[in-house]
């Protein structure tokens, strides 16, 4: 499936560079019959299907939606679309698919010149010179897990248990051995008299007295 | 004491505070379900030897291309609400032909994958009846082009690349066309139809250039009833207009020819009326008369015979053309639990050709429609399948008298959503299963830490990810601890109830309600509302939950209701009530009685209110609470709001002991010429609220102001109530109030300049937040208006609690007119919304999550933290500490926060959260086309172990540091042996 999605895009590509020079002036508005004007439009996605991520968006299912779901059309397979027989005014097209983030454009269609485009994106009111929409960022869904590592299982609650454990057996007695047995016997002598168990007399250095 | 400290680590080991999953973690509690509605049309593609499918168009604007081995979608496209199907078909061999939007949109897709080949905008003059006529194409080398007629133009248009060849507008010629006839590899085109009421048109055009040949009319004295039928391709049928006679029309070398003839000459004691039935046979045709359809044939000379009289219920086909100049047909009719399917030839009518009988649910109702395709057996004969619509909005294929598959398609319409507690286990899990399943239970967490170390391999990662979507613990028939385990109850356009287990969606069990349903007395019901009827929990053991449902006749407001009470449990009626009195509102009421069943007030179309049940006792609870009841209506049309309380017994011909008088309490009129409602939201009656106090930074306290009666209403000037791009700036304004529902007190009031509708809102707590369209900065925006009571302000004095001068126990009415403030924002936001929902759990502690229906549909989880009016650009520390966000201008779409991941709910209606039992957590459930459930954890799970949390690294780390402490004592006693020898 993937390997037959990313032919067709071959295909889609080249004939979006053919077809560019040729229908440059047709992405434009253009008066339509009565009072009526065509929006025509172009949506770009330059990476579809050389992700990594099992994509699940197809150009088939991006839709384009006129003022906030007044008309609703999708993509030729060249990526082309139109709506026709919009009124003057200014107007809202959304572009929605699964896997990328598009921005809202807002556009002037204006009953005194028409063949003007007047395009811009809402989200960073960058203006378009042609109506061609490209999506903004890739969407990721999902949380990427993190590979396993030995820090993932150290940081968790039951490595850092472990750690202790470890920790207690093998370098206490270390700090302990290295102590001066003079130190030491004071040290213990101290404790014995404050009368508080310490951690020590649990190990195994304590019972060297 | 341990648990807590050890979840407070877990708690801080995972910083996250957005909703996210991990891939491997879909379906592990979600789930997603297809749908495409009630079918209106299909046409099968079976021809060649590869898939086989049938392509369909339905009620909900889906497009769909369906396997007809198994019904599962190959592809699917919902389009737009105003863009409904037409017609479809195939042309090419290759190409699906929809023609929508009344004949003015004209799209080509590709069979295989459903991409979008070509479209065209088809434009005209008038309305019309909208006909695609694609020519049969044998060869499919030669490129016939399409003929479309609609909005009283006729196109011709190339099926390879969509381009209008010629186009010829007929309401020039004052002809409302009916039927289209191109006799294949013919120069012309035959266009059929009524010109005016009493005369028939009958018209040639030239099928290269649209060129209108020849145009002949007729007048019959009688007129016409604007149905008409082709019997043959120069014969039609059409009925006068009082629906008694049959005109038979032949056009014959110019000549229109009318021969009538009595319907009540044909059938005996005909009375009533006759109506044309839509039939596409050759030398037969049906009608319909008062709860039968009747075959007629037409002989020579214009004579008609009666071959048949079936029961009304019966579903015919259209006829296929199965061999030369043969015609076959489907008819079905029904048998007590069983369907009939008769295929029989156009020709004969005594031979049937497939008799078979079908043994059918009867809670799929009557056949509504039924299509019909050909394959070629082994021995050379001929054999059928059908698929058929049911009257619940199923699809079935039937072949060799079983069903092949079905598709509950009734769910693609979901009316209204209510849950019901699954029964409590009544016995203890046994000692032997457990026994049972320790060893797999220890095999299936061996495996698991295989997993999170990295150490399996992909047939072990496959049998972890097995074993975590079957496990059967989510999918059981009793209620759990955490309170995952529910039921759905739905209610569809169909009238159907449909029950759904929320652990993996299956129906449990579903119910055609029979008030619901096409009768005398009812002729278009429509279902309304579901409410819960009653909950027991005194009884929980032995006592079934049950839900009512309330519906109505027809679509005015003054249409006799209908109510039903369904056993939850079961889904068996308990009990009906068929066309009482209008319902325009219901009003669960928050008394129950001694059986727990809910009182529920319905108001009626004269002001009236009517108590259900209708019990004594029910009169005697209402009595006490008489007058602590009231309720308001929103009249939209008028602009009016206004509140309402009982005042007496009705005064009727019959007395009627559980009717009430009503009387106005109050009323707001907004100025007609400057608003008009758009939008009223309430608070969910069964909403909990942990607290009223609020802390704030530098230990303030604010109080909110929960009232259960409190409304927000949206309103905008008349003139922008239509879509985007209708209006400019200057022209538009919104306006929100909010109002006490009880008093008619408005609280606040709002008025946002250069903005317009569709808005959106929910209200929650203390909150409100809606989503409107700003036309100044052309996006659309939020905003939240949080309300606090001040009246409560000044009870932080330590020294007044102390004693006991503080408000805090005095009770809370509407009536006491406590000061109230409001804090207010608004933030951009990219998305157009279909609907907001905020999620619900059952104390009310756990913070709120926005979750928004996008216009892509998907459900946005958005944490309500961003929309707090105390936002400000640099948070001082206390605030940063607090946990407010620094404020930026729009919200931030985080695409992990997406509940739906990577699924897309078509056609996306509406979102219904329901409490868990346990805190943390929400159950999700989202409905359009299709239907999604989730469950969600706004602030995470703090109070339960996550899905993937590892029991046996636990069990390892335990037996490890018992290890250790055995190994240490050996040490240490061997350590102390060698110190006493020293």
């Amino acid at each position: 499936m993937a390997v037959k999605q990313r032919s067709k895009l071959i295909f889609l590509k080249l004939s979006l560079l053919f077809s560019f020079s040729l229908l440059s002036s047709a992405l434009a508005i253009s008066p339509g019959a009565g009072d009526g004007h065509t929006i025509n439009g172009r949506v770009k996605i330059p990476s579809l299907g050389a992700k990594g991520f099992a994509l699940p968006g197809k150009l088939s299912d991006i839709k384009v939606i006129l003022n906030g779901g007044q008309r609703v059309t999708f993509l030729r397979p060249d990526g082309y679309f139109s709506f026709h027989n919009v009124p003057a005014g200014t107007h809202l097209i959304e572009v929605t698919t699964i896997g990328y983030f598009f921005s809202p454009v807002r556009v002037d269609v204006s009953a005194r010149n028409p063949g003007n485009v007047q395009a811009a994106l809402t989200e960073n009111r960058r203006r378009l010179t042609e109506l061609v929409l490209e999506p903004l960022r890739e969407e990721q869904y999902y949380e990427i897990r993190e590979p396993f590592s030995v820090m993932s299982v150290v940081k968790s609650p039951m490595g850092l248990m472990m750690g202790f454990v470890v920790i207690v057996m093998f370098l206490m007695p270390k700090l302990v051995e290295n102590m001066d047995p003079e130190e030491m016997r004071r040290a213990q002598e101290e404790m014995r008299n404050q009368g508080v168990p310490s951690l020590t007399s649990l190990l195994p250095g304590a019972a060297r007295s | 004491m341990a648990i807590k400290v050890f979840l407070l680590l877990l708690f801080l080991s995972c910083s996250h505070s957005v909703f996210s999953i991990y891939q491997d973690q879909v379906g592990l509690m979600d789930w997603h379900q297809q749908y495409i509605g009630k079918v209106k049309h299909a046409v099968f593609h079976t021809q060649k030897a590869g898939r086989k499918r049938v392509v369909v168009s339905t009620e909900e604007n889906v497009i769909a291309s369906l396997d007809l081995r198994s019904g599962k979608i190959f592809w699917r496209h919902v389009l737009g609400a105003d863009d409904a199907v037409d017609e479809i078909d195939i042309a090419l061999g290759k190409y699906v032909i929809t023609l929508s939007s009344e004949g003015s949109i004209l799209r080509a897709w590709n069979l295989p994958d459903g991409q979008m080949v070509w479209e065209t905008f088809l434009s005209g003059s008038s309305p019309s009846k909208s006909i695609l006529f694609v020519p049969a194409n044998l060869r499919g080398d030669k490129d016939n082009p399409i003929l479309v007629y609609g909005n009283g133009c006729l196109h011709a248009v190339s099926s390879i690349d969509g381009e209008v060849v010629w186009n010829k507008e007929l309401t020039v010629e004052g002809i409302d066309v009916q039927e289209l006839i191109h006799p294949l590899g013919s120069d012309v085109i035959y266009a059929v139809g009524f010109g005016g009421l009493y005369q028939f048109d009958s018209c040639q055009l030239n099928a290269k250039n649209g060129e209108l040949l020849r145009h002949e009319k007729a007048e019959f004295p009688g007129g016409f009833s604007g149905e008409i039928s082709s019997v043959s391709s120069d014969t039609f049928v059409a009925s006068d207009a009082a629906h008694s006679i049959l005109v038979l029309i032949s056009v014959r070398d110019g000549a229109i020819n009318f021969q009538q003839t009595y319907i009540s000459d044909l059938v005996q004691d005909f009375s009533g009326t006759a109506v044309l039935l839509p039939s596409k046979l050759t030398g037969i045709f049906s009608i319909k008369i008062d709860g039968f359809v009747v075959f007629v044939k037409v002989i020579d000379e214009g004579k008609l015979e009666l071959v048949d009289k079936i029961d009304h219920g019966a579903a015919v086909s259209d006829a296929l053309p199965i061999s030369e100049g043969q015609q076959a047909f489907a008819l079905i009719q029904h048998e007590g639990n069983k369907i009939q399917l008769t295929v029989k030839t156009g020709h004969d009518w005594d031979d049937d050709l497939v008799k078979e009988g079908i043994k059918m649910d009867c809670e799929r109702g009557l056949v509504h429609k039924v299509f019909i395709n050909n394959y070629i057996r082994r021995d050379m004969s001929h054999g059928f399948r059908a698929l058929i619509v049911m009257e619940d909005h199923s699809l079935l294929l039937v072949q060799q008298g079983e069903i092949v598959w079905s598709r509950e398609d009734g769910l693609a319409s979901i009316i209204d959503v209510t849950t019901s507690e699954l029964p409590v286990e009544k016995h203890g899990v046994s000692v032997a299963k457990v026994e049972q399943n320790l060893f797999e239970w220890l095999k299936g967490h061996v495996l698991k830490i295989k997993g999170t170390l990295m150490l399996a391999s992909p047939d072990e990662v496959a049998e972890i990810q097995r074993i975590r979507l079957k496990s059967s613990e989510k999918s059981k028939m009793t209620r759990d601890h955490n309170g995952f385990r529910k039921l759905l109850i739905v209610l569809t356009r169909a009238g159907k109830l449909f029950a759904l287990h929320t652990g993996d969606g299956r129906v449990v069990w579903s119910l055609l309600l029979n008030p619901l349903r096409e009768s005398e007395e009812c002729s278009s019901p429509i279902g309304l509302k579901i409410y819960q009827w009653q909950v027991p929990h005194h009884h929980a053991m032995d006592e079934n939950p049950s839900v009512l449902v309330v519906g109505r006749c027809a679509h005015g407001l003054d249409a006799p209701g209908v109510l039903s009470v369904v056993d939850a449990y079961t889904g068996k009626e308990i009990n009906s009530l068929g066309a009482v009195h209008s319902i325009v509102e219901v009003i669960p009421l928050p008394f129950t009685d001694s059986t727990e069943q809910r009182l529920h007030l319905l108001i009626d179309a004269n002001q009236r209110a009517h108590l259900f049940p209708k019990t004594h006792e029910a009169i005697s609870i209402i009595q006490r609470e008489f007058a602590n009841i009231y309720w308001y209506s929103v009249e939209a049309d008028n602009g009016i709001i206004r509140g309402h309380v009982l005042k007496d017994n009705c005064i009727l011909e019959v007395s009627d002991e559980y009717c009430f008088n009503t009387r106005d309490l109050w009323s707001i009129v907004f100025p007609s010429e400057s608003e008009k409602i758009i939008a009223t939201v309430t608070r969910k009656s069964n909403e909990a609220v942990h607290t009223q106090a609020k802390v704030m930074a530098e230990q303030d306290v604010m109080y909110k102001y929960v009232s259960k009666n409190l409304l927000f209403v949206a309103n905008v000037l008349p003139k922008g109530i239509g879509k985007i791009g209708s209006v400019t700036p200057e022209e538009s304004w919104l306006v929100v109030y909010l109002i006490d529902t009880v008093t008619g007190r408005i609280l606040h009031r709002m008025t946002h300049h250069g903005s317009q509708g569709p808005v959106h809102a929910v209200l929650s707590e203390n909150w409100v937040v809606y989503h409107y369209f700003n036309l100044k900065a052309h996006r659309y925006e939020m905003s939240v208006i949080e309300i606090y009571d001040q009246s409560r302000a000044d009870n932080k004095d330590i020294w007044k609690l102390v004693l006991g001068k503080h408000n805090l126990t005095s009770p809370i009415s509407s009536y006491s007119r406590p000061e109230v403030i409001t804090k207010t924002q608004s933030y951009f936001f990219t998305h157009t919304v279909k609907t907001i929902a905020v999620t619900s759990t059952a104390k009310g502690i756990t913070s709120k999550q926005l979750l928004i229906g996008t216009i892509g549909d998907q459900v946005l989880a958005l944490d309500k933290r961003f929309l707090d009016p105390r936002r400000t650009v640099n948070p001082s520390q206390v605030e940063k500490e607090e946990g407010i966000i620094p404020l930026t201008d729009s919200l931030p779409i985080m695409p992990q926060s997406y509940v739906t991941h990577i699924l897309k709910v078509e056609g996306l209606r509406g979102i219904v959260t329901v409490p868990a039992k346990l805190e943390s957590t929400a159950l999700v459930f989202t409905y359009g086309v299709d239907l999604f459930f989730t469950r969600i954890a706004p602030s995470r799970t703090y109070d339960s172990l996550t899905e993937d949390f590892s029991y046996a690294l636990l069990l390892i780390t335990i037996v490890a540091l018992l290890a250790a402490i055995f190994v240490t004592w050996v040490w240490s006693e061997r350590k102390e042996l060698q110190e006493k020898w020293r």
